[in-house]
């Protein structure tokens, strides 16, 4: 039986990344995979014939440049495509659209508000100060901040400096940026309802948590911290769905000498005298190596893949609290044809283009959170959805498109137990008559709908409540905290093993930073050399 | 009547009296101008009803730092002291807890309880610590500065690593998680959620409530006490304690205007045009009064104006008094139950769902409720055999929909005596009269902006190093002898004299310069 | 549901068909949202237009705000550095706004039109800074840019071509002065103002005569050289002047990203336009802090030896080595009417006193080489064109 170096549980893109460092530092990695395809939730299915859905994470801007190019990915098939702007269908027959070029931008944000379309220059401005804050922190490790050892003091005073140079001024918005809510961070700003709406879905997608409630201004960032060719803020698409980011991956992982293996479900962490030995499948094989990394949220690692008497009471206890959320769904759906937006001006280069959006009030929005709260999906949901197919010809035949609708809020359970076969109807229905309110023959086109709840993510990816950011963005789970207090190094407790998935820093999104970032500290234990690139930097 | 003050106060609610005390106790001649008849602020005894009196806004005294009662030589005649919390059953099985201990839950919780007091009283002595000192500057290279940062990193590191990890993690967070970890008792639950909520515009799921919990616990470990002749007797042992060291006060003097020279306050104007000069100006009204109102946009920046306007301070919590020909019957209650602290709050889910009427500016149509006695340790308060019920209610937003016209008050008002009758089936016929002073009230009676009790909502954006607003949170403002000294600025609100002590010191200091 | 049909185009200026007409190179950009053209037909004849007969530029783009109520003086007074109560009505003050910090937001006129109504221009858009400055104020603040049509009428024979149109009072009319003047049924206002350094006036009016005013004008101008000009020139002509654009030679502080990139008012050569002795205004306290404690930067206009364009070059001090790198030049050109290499540039304290000599390190390219020379360069004072027929009132007639 062959002996690898180390073995990576779950071919996501994080996994998938992290083996690629390893194996081009020379070791010799094997990626076990549970299903029959790559990806995770970074994945392009056909589940409807000539279809392609990325029937989980849908859009790409957070996926950092220093790993694309790095690992040479546009070598082995991604390619990143922007795409433009967003548009907000109003209840009362108009909308607010936005475009990727600033003036026409300006333009249309001054038909609502001359003021808001003004302020909106101060507004991204100062979002982009904090967006440099950030960048400097993704691929780096968060230091632990009780710790005395000369690495964390470095790291520590690295961080405390990017913070100073902002300048005593700056420091305090900072402050007040990373605590306050996104509401009332646009508050600040803007003035008009809809163009707050439009600006406030990016503070609340992914996680369980209302547009006013505080901390929400940073998951704000969160999305604007990526960018498509220095576009920071920008979003694109992957040619072929997102998939082909787990392919490139693979390609990577592969070119240097990794082999994944899929159908291959861990059933168990192997651990011996505190020192992990490698890994159970499913099927009963075993398979060993002295380092074994998990790509899986925490939870699922350490509550379902390992033994609770080989981990620490409090450390178990902390991650048995790990906040890790169902808070959203997604309605995956083959279209005859392009759906018609009569609120739209005809040719609009909106239509099919842009992030669309059926909500246009901060009150909509916040009663949508209501709905979680009280154990149900959103009545009047938040909808984020895009037709990648429009931008995207390798998606569907021609003619045909692909339209991936991100739904919040959407509960893992209903009232605490499992969803029924009607409930899961009635929420596809909520989503889908939302929809039609503003496009009349939207119903007609659909050829298939695919829904998808938390927990059928949970059941078919296996990230926990299917949370797309494996756990909250919340403070007590960022940075030094994430995913607990004292294990925020991407090391288990356990010898050996180590933690690489979204439920570490930095967090969810197609960034594949915490799979890079793990890799770093994993070569760094093995006194091998470091493969994982730095950060590009900005003056 | 003297030409020149060293300092003038506007304003003598408790904060004002205990920073007056303190500059007139260094030597410094002191002028405190009140706008209302009495002295007190919102810190007053109110006869709402012939002969039936109350504590008009607060009515637990919980946080009163000891440094201030120690350095105004205060003697607060306390009617009750080491008050209970009782979180009402409808049942009858109610939970009451006091100190770290608590009954009416399982063991499992009653352990629980006691180790998340022992952590909780812990994190809100470090705080304590700092909210008795004017917070430092940040990003600056002032060795003072610097010095108080290091200092708050090593008693951060001092208390061990998990400890500190913990607080690190918790700082941030809602209170509503934290007790969903811990504790199976709904009623708990719902007690402790309240705690951690009341007088902001939050609901137990915000996160920040970990922040709002320890600040209620900061000072005297949440001990609840109630005085004697209700709130209005503390402030005025504080006036007397200033009057004592040569303080004058004069009340009825509503202030108009800071006189500003070429960016450097000079006194003040009042409405009736009398004008006393001073080179130190101190206001214990908000930030948005002092600034926006009695100094004026004109005479300061523009951002700066901007953040003033944008501090958060709209109300939500609203005051019931009750005049009772009897006490209502509860189920399931001691006569000595009546004289501690009752709370309606019979889940976190129930707490929370009270605050989501509050962010579409409606009143919660099932609100929660702090009700206390005050009238069974105290007899002044109410005629013999007769009892005042003073109750906090929430949530009532200052920005109601209908701005609080005669039918949302009489709608409120129904509301909440629906909530009572399900615990006190007799209260309607106990109930000689009664009032509610909305947000709207405490606005128009206080001269607080918004009816906000703290002055401004306690949160991690408006706290500590951004208290009032980013650049200002050292008392001074950016007029040359303007300062702060009310709950707006650091530490924040209760009933606690910090602010007043903090900015007394800052101006003291300035005056060795 | 009706679609709202939005135009998602630049927009154009009313003066746009008569632009569109005299254009053969069709170089347009983008300015506040509109188009502007580059330059019409060639840009150094262009610029000739300006310095030696009549140069008309449109400005219709410039962003036009009118702040009227009981409170427009003080609310002014607290927005710009200088004191506006000097300003009296049918007056123009070039002025400066900051922001807490004291860094500069960006600079404009102010025209008092009328008794406490006033008008702010500026290139770039700040309605949402004039109206947070507003809070506090009985003021009203409103963008009109779209409501006026604008014309610089820049050169030498500008006042002759003007005076031809039969418009009253230019004889009297100072630099900074404005008047109204009744022409096609509606006001036309004339100030002479501009951004060349040279005589010169803008005239403002109602968009729908805006084509009457410019074929009157043109008509007026026919035997004096009149020329309709492009953004090329314009800028040309304002280096020579030594004023400065926003981007180019500071940064407007509300859009910086990096801390430290903004400048203050001291720090750009604007002391003359800050007042310490009026009452508060947006940056005082700090202003005074800088002016205290010292600078940081401070604007050099440079007098360069040779004739090669100093764009985007590094200055070094001028010791021994010419090692110490102290700021960079951020306007540059070949100035036709001086004959003359001029710059505009940034350099840190104490560096860049006038008089002072510097070296400036000029990398440019000929036929698809690149070269690299260090040329001397010295610190002056004054503008570099300053002619006397810019102040003379009345101007004397070509």
């Amino acid at each position: 039986m062959k002996k690898y170096d180390a073995i990576v549980v779950g071919a996501g893109h994080n996994g998938l990344a992290n083996a690629a460092f390893l194996a081009k530092a020379g070791m010799d990695v094997l990626c076990v995979e549970k299903n029959d395809y790559i990806g995770g939730a970074a994945v392009s299915r056909e589940l409807y014939q000539d279809w392609k859905y990325s029937n989980c994470s849908y859009v790409c801007s957070l996926l950092r440049p220093e790993i694309y190019r790095n690992l040479e990915l546009h070598k082995h098939g991604l390619q990143i495509t922007p795409y433009g702007g967003s548009v907000q269908f109003m209840e009362n027959g108009d909308y607010f659209g936005s475009y990727h070029d600033p003036e026409a931008a300006h333009r249309e944000m001054a038909r609502h508000s001359k003021h808001d379309a003004d302020a909106y220059t101060r507004y991204s401005t100062d979002t982009m100060r904090q967006c440099r804050l950030i960048r400097n922190f993704l691929l780096r490790t968060a230091p632990d901040p009780t710790s005395f050892k000369p690495r964390d003091i470095k790291e520590l005073m690295l961080l405390g400096n990017k913070f100073l140079e902002l300048g005593e001024d700056r420091l305090y918005e900072a402050i007040r940026f990373w605590t306050m809510s996104v509401a009332d961070y646009l508050g600040e700003y803007f003035e008009t309802d809809v163009i707050k709406t439009a600006l406030s879905g990016s503070g609340i997608i992914g996680t369980a948590l209302g547009i006013h409630s505080p901390g929400t201004a940073y998951v704000l960032l969160h999305h604007y911290m990526g960018d498509v060719d220095g576009n920071v803020g920008s979003w694109g698409f992957a040619r072929g769905g997102m998939g082909a980011v787990s392919n490139a991956l693979a390609g990577a992982l592969q070119s240097y000498g990794g082999e994944i293996r899929s159908e291959s479900g861990v059933d168990q962490i192997i651990v011996k005298n505190n020192r992990v030995q490698g890994v159970a499948l499913e099927s009963g094989e075993e398979i060993y190596a002295p380092v074994v990394v998990s790509n899986m949220d925490v939870k699922r690692t350490f509550l379902n893949c390992m033994d609770e008497k080989d981990l620490p009471a409090s450390f178990y206890n902390r991650i048995k609290n790990f906040k890790i959320r169902g808070s959203s769904g997604k309605l995956n759906i083959a279209l005859d044809g392009m759906p018609t937006f009569p609120a739209l001006p005809p040719g609009s280069e909106l239509i099919g283009h842009a992030d669309m959006h059926f909500i246009d009030s901060m009150e909509r929005m916040e009663r949508a959170y209501d709905d979680w709260k009280d154990g149900t999906w959103s009545k009047d949901p938040y909808i984020d959805c895009t037709i990648p197919s429009a931008v995207d010809p390798t998606m569907t035949p021609p003619g045909k498109h692909f339209m991936s609708c991100f739904v919040q809020y959407c509960p893992a359970q209903i009232e605490g137990r499992a969803w029924t076969s009607e409930e899961r109807d009635a929420f596809t229905k909520s989503v889908i008559d939302q929809i039609s309110n503003y496009s009349p023959d939207f119903k007609d086109l659909i050829l298939h709908v695919e829904t998808r709840t938390p927990q059928d993510i949970e059941d078919q990816i296996g990230i926990t409540e299917g949370n797309i950011f494996h756990g909250e963005l919340t403070m007590d789970q960022l940075l030094f905290n994430r995913p607990v207090p004292g294990y925020a190094q991407y090391r288990a407790p356990v010898n050996g093993l180590y933690m690489c998935g979204s439920s570490t820093h930095p967090g969810g999104g197609v960034m594949a930073a915490p799979g890079a970032n793990a890799a770093r500290e994993i070569l760094y234990d093995l006194k091998l050399k470091n493969t994982v690139p730095e950060n590009f930097g900005d003056d | 009547m003297i030409d020149k003050y060293d300092a003038i106060v506007i304003g003598a609610g408790h904060n004002g009296l205990v920073c007056s005390a303190l500059l007139a106790k260094a030597g410094k001649n002191v002028l405190v101008l009140e706008a209302n008849d009495q002295v007190g602020g919102a810190a007053i005894t109110r006869e709402f009803a012939d002969g039936y009196s109350v504590s008009a806004c607060a009515h637990l005294l919980y946080k009163m730092q000891p440094q201030v009662e120690k350095d105004l030589n205060l003697n607060i005649n306390l009617a009750s002291d080491n008050l209970s919390t009782i979180v009402l059953s409808e049942v009858g099985e109610h939970v009451t807890y006091c100190g770290n201990k608590v009954t009416g839950v399982n063991e499992s919780d009653q352990k629980n309880f006691a180790e998340f007091f022992k952590r909780m009283t812990r994190f809100s002595d470090l705080l304590n610590t700092y909210l008795n000192k004017p917070p430092p500057r940040l990003g600056t290279k002032n060795k003072k500065d610097l010095f108080t940062l290091a200092m708050l990193g090593f008693d951060l590191r001092r208390m061990g690593k998990v400890e500190m990890r913990e607080f690190l993690r918790l700082i941030g967070m809602n209170i509503y998680d934290e007790l969903d970890e811990r504790f199976e008792s709904p009623l708990l639950k719902g007690g402790l959620s309240l705690d951690s909520v009341l007088g902001t515009h939050l609901g137990p799921r915000s996160p920040n409530t970990i922040l709002t919990y320890l600040f209620r616990m900061a000072g005297k470990h949440g001990t609840l006490s109630t005085p004697k002749g209700g709130m209005g007797s503390v402030t005025k042992a504080m006036s007397d304690s200033a009057k004592a060291a040569g303080v004058e006060i004069i009340t009825n003097a509503k202030v108009k205007k800071v006189i500003i020279e070429k960016g450097t306050a000079t006194g003040v104007e009042l409405n009736d045009g009398t004008i006393y000069n001073s080179e130190i100006v101190v206001s214990n009204a908000d930030p948005k009064k002092t600034m926006l109102e009695l100094v004026g946009a004109r005479n300061v920046e523009t951002r700066f104006t901007h953040r003033i306007d944008n501090i958060r301070m709209k109300g939500n919590a609203a005051k019931l008094h009750i005049a009772l020909n009897k006490l209502p019957t509860i189920k399931g209650f001691s006569e000595s139950d009546y004289s501690q602290r009752i709370l309606i709050a019979p889940d976190e889910n129930y707490v929370e769902r009270a605050f989501n009427s509050a962010k579409y500016g409606e009143s919660s149509p099932l609100p929660v409720l702090e009700i206390t006695f005050p009238s069974i340790k105290d007899s002044s308060l109410a005629p013999s055999g007769c009892h005042v019920m003073s109750a906090v209610v929430q949530y009532a937003p200052y920005q109601q929909k209908s701005d609080w016209n005669e039918e949302a008050r009489t709608n409120f008002k129904n509301d909440i005596f629906s909530v009572l009758k399900q615990h006190m089936p007799d209260i309607e016929n106990c109930c000689l009269s009664s009032e509610i002073l909305t947000p709207l009230d405490l606005e128009k009676e206080f001269h607080i902006t918004g009816g906000h009790w703290h002055h401004g909502e306690l949160t991690l954006d408006q706290f500590m190093f951004v208290r009032p607003v980013a650049g200002s949170a050292q008392y001074q403002m950016p007029i040359d002898g303007l300062y702060l000294c009310g709950a707006g600025s650091h530490p924040g609100g209760g009933i606690s004299g910090a602010s007043g002590r903090n900015a007394a010191q800052v101006i003291l200091k300035r005056e060795k310069r | 549901m009706t679609p709202v049909s939005i135009n998602t185009g630049r927009l154009r200026s009313p003066f746009y068909p008569r632009l569109a007409e005299l254009d053969s190179l069709n170089t347009w950009h983008n300015w506040a949202g509109y188009s502007s053209a580059e330059a019409l037909y060639c840009e150094d004849m262009e610029y000739f237009a300006i310095r030696n007969s009549t140069g008309v530029f449109d400005i219709t783009p410039m962003t036009k705000y009118r702040i009227t109520g009981p409170d427009a003086l003080d609310y002014l007074n607290r927005l710009v550095t200088r004191d506006m109560r000097k300003i009296k009505p049918g007056r123009v003050a070039y002025a400066i706004w900051c922001d807490d910090q004291g860094q500069v937001i960006d600079d404009g006129t102010i025209f008092h039109l009328r008794e406490g109504e006033y008008r702010l221009c500026s290139q770039e858009r700040h309605l949402a800074w004039l109206t947070t400055a507003a809070i506090g104020f009985d003021v009203t603040v409103k963008e009109e840019t779209a409501e006026i049509a604008a014309l610089a009428v820049q050169g030498p024979t500008s006042y002759s071509v003007l005076k031809n149109m039969g418009i009253d009072g230019l004889d009297s009319l100072k630099p900074f002065g404005l008047i109204h003047h009744q022409i096609f049924g509606t006001e036309l206002m004339v100030s002479r103002t501009g951004f060349t350094g040279d005589l010169g006036y803008e005239l403002w009016i109602d968009p729908d005569k805006a084509i009457d005013l410019w074929d009157a004008l043109f008509a007026a101008g026919k035997l004096h050289g009149i020329q309709a000009i492009g953004t090329h020139a314009l800028d040309l002509a304002r280096k020579e002047a030594g004023y400065l654009a926003p981007f180019e030679d500071f940064l407007p502080a509300e859009t910086t990203v990096r801390t430290g990139r903004t400048r203050s008012p001291l720090e750009i050569g604007m002391e003359w336009l800050v007042d310490f002795n009026k009452d508060n205004f947006n940056g005082r306290r700090a202003l005074l802090k800088e002016k205290a404690e010292g600078s940081t930067w401070r604007l050099v206009k440079l007098d360069i030896e040779g004739n090669k364009t100093a764009d985007h070059s590094y200055i070094y001090a001028d010791d021994k080595k010419n090692s110490d790198e102290i700021g960079f030049i951020t306007s540059a050109a070949w100035s036709p009417v001086c004959k003359q290499n001029i710059a505009l540039g940034t350099v840190r304290t104490p560096h860049g006193k006038p008089g002072d000599n510097v070296w400036v390190e000029v990398y440019y390219q000929r036929e698809m080489h690149w070269n690299r020379v260090m040329a001397k360069a010295t610190v002056v004072d004054k503008p570099f064109w300053f002619p006397a027929r810019r102040g003379m009132t009345p101007p004397a007639p070509f």
